[in-house]
């Protein structure tokens, strides 16, 4: 079943033309002839949980907003930077209207009068098209002062960002949009009571609000009854990595993971097989073979010691190490901190050179203990959970992967002490007499090519 | 992150590091509008971007983005021009500068082209790094091209991937680095026939979907969708992720001289 993927590819589905020639707006009109709390317990009914990555209930969310004159605000978080996720690209990039009417109802539920979308600033061609959209909406009347005649209106500002993962934490991104560096805040109080310009915020991902005019068109009790219980719906699943048809896939919440991976994406090449695999984006803990069977919806994933999170599976085939890809994930995290929060910023950048002690053959598997303990000690330590989403791969990786590891470091440590002792029988020590110089000597050599760091420490 | 700080082995600072730092000054002092100089072009988009926000403050990122377009890079220059018409201090603006990893910081020559190579996970499992490594070499010597290794850009269905002045191209192999200096250096739109923007949805439903529709009617092209094949050319595409095949320049060329 394709909701938000239906005819995708229909040459020129970005232009207003395009769009309502295949019904585009008219959830809109159907929504702006309800009253906003209609509009709020049809987004409540369909039980659409937030696609971005917490999974929070959309409905619920909307409802902590206070009633009342105030100046209220939307935020499309559109600053899709969770590695291994490209839904949200292809959505704005092929069908910019159907976010712009999911933003319009959803602020006409709310009763908000003011839009902002936060878009990465290194999808540009995106961001350009949705500069395009919102244009034509305008000029149509669906946006500005009372939009097709009703008591709604809204102005709506596309702002575009400069890179930084962070700024896709709500919180980060709040800051971000007014300005000043993205550092998370402490929450509470949370965005929906204090947000942007310290009004009431609802924040909510870009498919989350390509969803809604979807569920106004169906009916939100009707829309519940696509996927599981408790993960209604349908999800576009960016699958990426070791497989063989990459890309984003539309499925109904609950199918097994195996069919998406499998099925969909074609599983990884010839005559690999899957090694692990992340379900939500690199920040979900890691899953094995074993757990293919498992259905992809919210509850299961949790179940399974998981998350969905953005609905990215990142697939990794047995041709590649255990080490080689936490060493990517724990350098992006040290590199995307932003710094505030101590448990972070340090326990990223300490797992980054433990990692590199295992690489360069000076680890023994007690290094293993002493990293996973780090990550403990980041888990629910912080203002937001960047850190977290290091700690919980990279566990459950030494975890799950322990042996693989302890052998990663054995073999590390024979390739060091190899590679000493040539460096040893090349500046001809290893003829000399075992005196007091020559042993200085050759642990010079072993520490070179132990890989110690030469010199100063670059800067980053 | 400007200036390298030079480090001892063990990581502590060499004395010394901090002696270009001119502490009499204050840093917290917003330039005279009165007697800056500022590019009128820069003066415009800052104000327009101002207006658009309920606090001007939040125009802070467009107007570096502004900036750093006009200078090359978010230089003492060009900071404290924005800092002049924003009515911010440039240490402010320095820290935000700092904070963001589109926004250059160390010099680099106006008009250069930026080349971002994602080497996050998605892109490293599928060669992302020896491609990096093939385009570093690729444009050395070059000095108005910039090679960076960047996050995750979100094109993960295109890994390896890389974006060159925001037009994202991929898979790339390591062959096409030296397309992609050449293309730079001619002028010419980089890897055409490798541009995200014309690939279609990996979706196999979807792809079936499109094969049915319609043709739409004749109109005019857009300024985003100028460059996007015509018709017919995108919807028999063999396998649900193929690349769109792209007209030949002189194809390209004649059809545009039909209408």
């Amino acid at each position: 079943m394709k909701l938000l993927f239906d005819g995708i590819d229909e040459p020129g589905l970005n232009t207003l033309e395009v769009y309502e020639r295949r019904g585009g707006y008219d959830s809109l009109r159907k929504a702006l002839g309800m009253a906003p709390e209609e509009v709020l317990a049809n987004i409540t009914d369909s039980g659409l949980r937030g696609r971005g990555g917490a999974g929070f209930r959309m409905g619920q969310k909307a409802s902590f907003l206070p009633h009342g004159d105030i100046d209220k605000y939307l935020v499309c978080n559109a600053d899709e930077s969770e590695p291994g996720t490209f839904k949200d690209r292809e959505l704005i990039q092929k069908s910019p209207h159907m976010l712009l009417e999911g933003i319009v109802i959803a602020s006409w539920a709310a009763e908000i009068n003011r839009a902002f979308i936060y878009i990465r600033g290194e999808y540009a061609h995106q961001a350009d098209i949705l500069e395009a959209a919102i244009a034509e909406a305008r000029e149509a009347g669906y946006l500005g002062e009372q939009i097709l005649g009703s008591d709604h209106s809204l102005t709506l500002v596309l702002h575009r960002g400069a890179g930084a993962y962070i700024c896709g934490e709500e919180t980060g991104l709040l800051d971000s949009l007014e300005g000043k560096r993205g550092n998370p805040r402490l929450k509470p109080p949370f965005p929906a009571i204090e947000g942007l310009y310290h009004g009431p915020t609802l924040i909510n991902n870009v498919e989350t609000l390509c969803t809604v005019p979807h569920i106004i068109r169906m009916g939100g009790e009707e829309y519940a009854k696509l996927g599981t219980e408790t993960s209604t719906g349908t999800k576009v699943v960016s699958v990426s990595g070791d497989v063989q048809r990459p890309g984003n896939y539309e499925v109904e919440l609950g199918i097994p993971s195996r069919e998406l991976i499998y099925g969909l994406a074609g599983g990884p090449p010839e005559g690999r097989e899957v090694k692990l695999w992340f379900p939500g984006g690199s920040s979900s803990p890691v899953l094995t073979d074993a757990d293919l069977d498992i259905p992809y919806d919210f509850d299961s994933m949790a179940k399974a010691g998981s998350m969905l999170g953005s609905g990215a599976i990142i697939v990794v085939d047995d041709s590649h190490t255990v080490l080689e890809v936490a060493m990517k994930l724990a350098k992006f995290y040290a590199h995307e901190s932003c710094g505030k929060c101590v448990p972070c910023r340090e326990g990223t950048n300490w797992t980054v050179k433990m990692l590199q002690r295992i690489q360069s053959g000076e680890a023994t598997p007690m290094d293993l203990d002493i990293m996973a303990s780090v990550q403990e000690q980041i888990i629910g330590n912080c203002l937001c959970v960047l850190g977290d989403a290091m700690a919980m791969p990279i566990g459950s990786m030494i975890e799950k992967f322990r042996d693989e590891l302890e052998a990663e470091i054995e073999a590390a440590r024979e390739r060091a002490d190899a590679a000493a002792l040539t460096d040893v029988v090349a500046l001809g020590f290893a003829d000399e007499q075992p005196d007091d110089s020559g042993a200085a000597r050759s642990s010079e050599a072993g520490g070179r090519a132990g890989g110690k760091p030469e010199g100063p420490i670059p800067v980053h | 992150m400007s200036i390298p700080v030079p480090r001892f082995g063990h990581g502590s600072r060499v004395p010394g590091w901090d002696e270009s730092v001119d502490l009499s000054k204050d840093p917290a002092v917003v330039p005279d509008p009165e007697t800056t100089p500022v590019l009128p072009e820069l003066r415009t988009a800052i104000t327009e971007a101002m207006a658009k926000y309920p606090d001007r403050r939040s125009a802070v990122i467009p107007a570096l983005h502004a900036a750093q377009q006009l200078h090359g890079w978010c230089s003492p220059a060009a900071i404290t021009q924005v800092a002049a018409v924003m009515q911010l201090t440039p240490a402010y603006l320095t820290s935000v500068a700092t904070f963001y990893d589109m926004l250059e910081t160390e010099p680099e020559p106006k008009g250069h082209h930026d080349v971002y190579v994602c080497t996050n996970i998605s892109c490293s499992l599928r060669g992302a790094d020896e491609f990096f490594d093939a385009m570093i070499a690729a444009a050395e010597g070059e000095e108005n091209v910039h090679v960076r290794s960047f996050e995750c850009l979100g094109a993960c269905d295109i890994a390896p991937m890389a974006s060159v002045d925001g037009e994202y191209v991929g898979p790339l192999d390591t062959g096409d680095a030296e397309r992609i200096v050449a293309d730079l250096r001619d002028g010419r739109p980089v890897l055409k026939a490798k541009q995200l923007r014309f690939r279609k949805s990996a979706d196999p439903e979807v792809a079936e979907a499109a094969s049915d529709f319609s043709p739409p009617p004749p109109q005019a092209p857009r300024p985003d969708t100028a460059a996007l094949p015509q018709e017919g050319e995108t919807l028999d595409r063999p396998g649900p992720s193929a690349p769109i095949e792209m007209p030949t320049e002189d194809a390209a060329e004649h059809e545009g001289d039909k209408q």
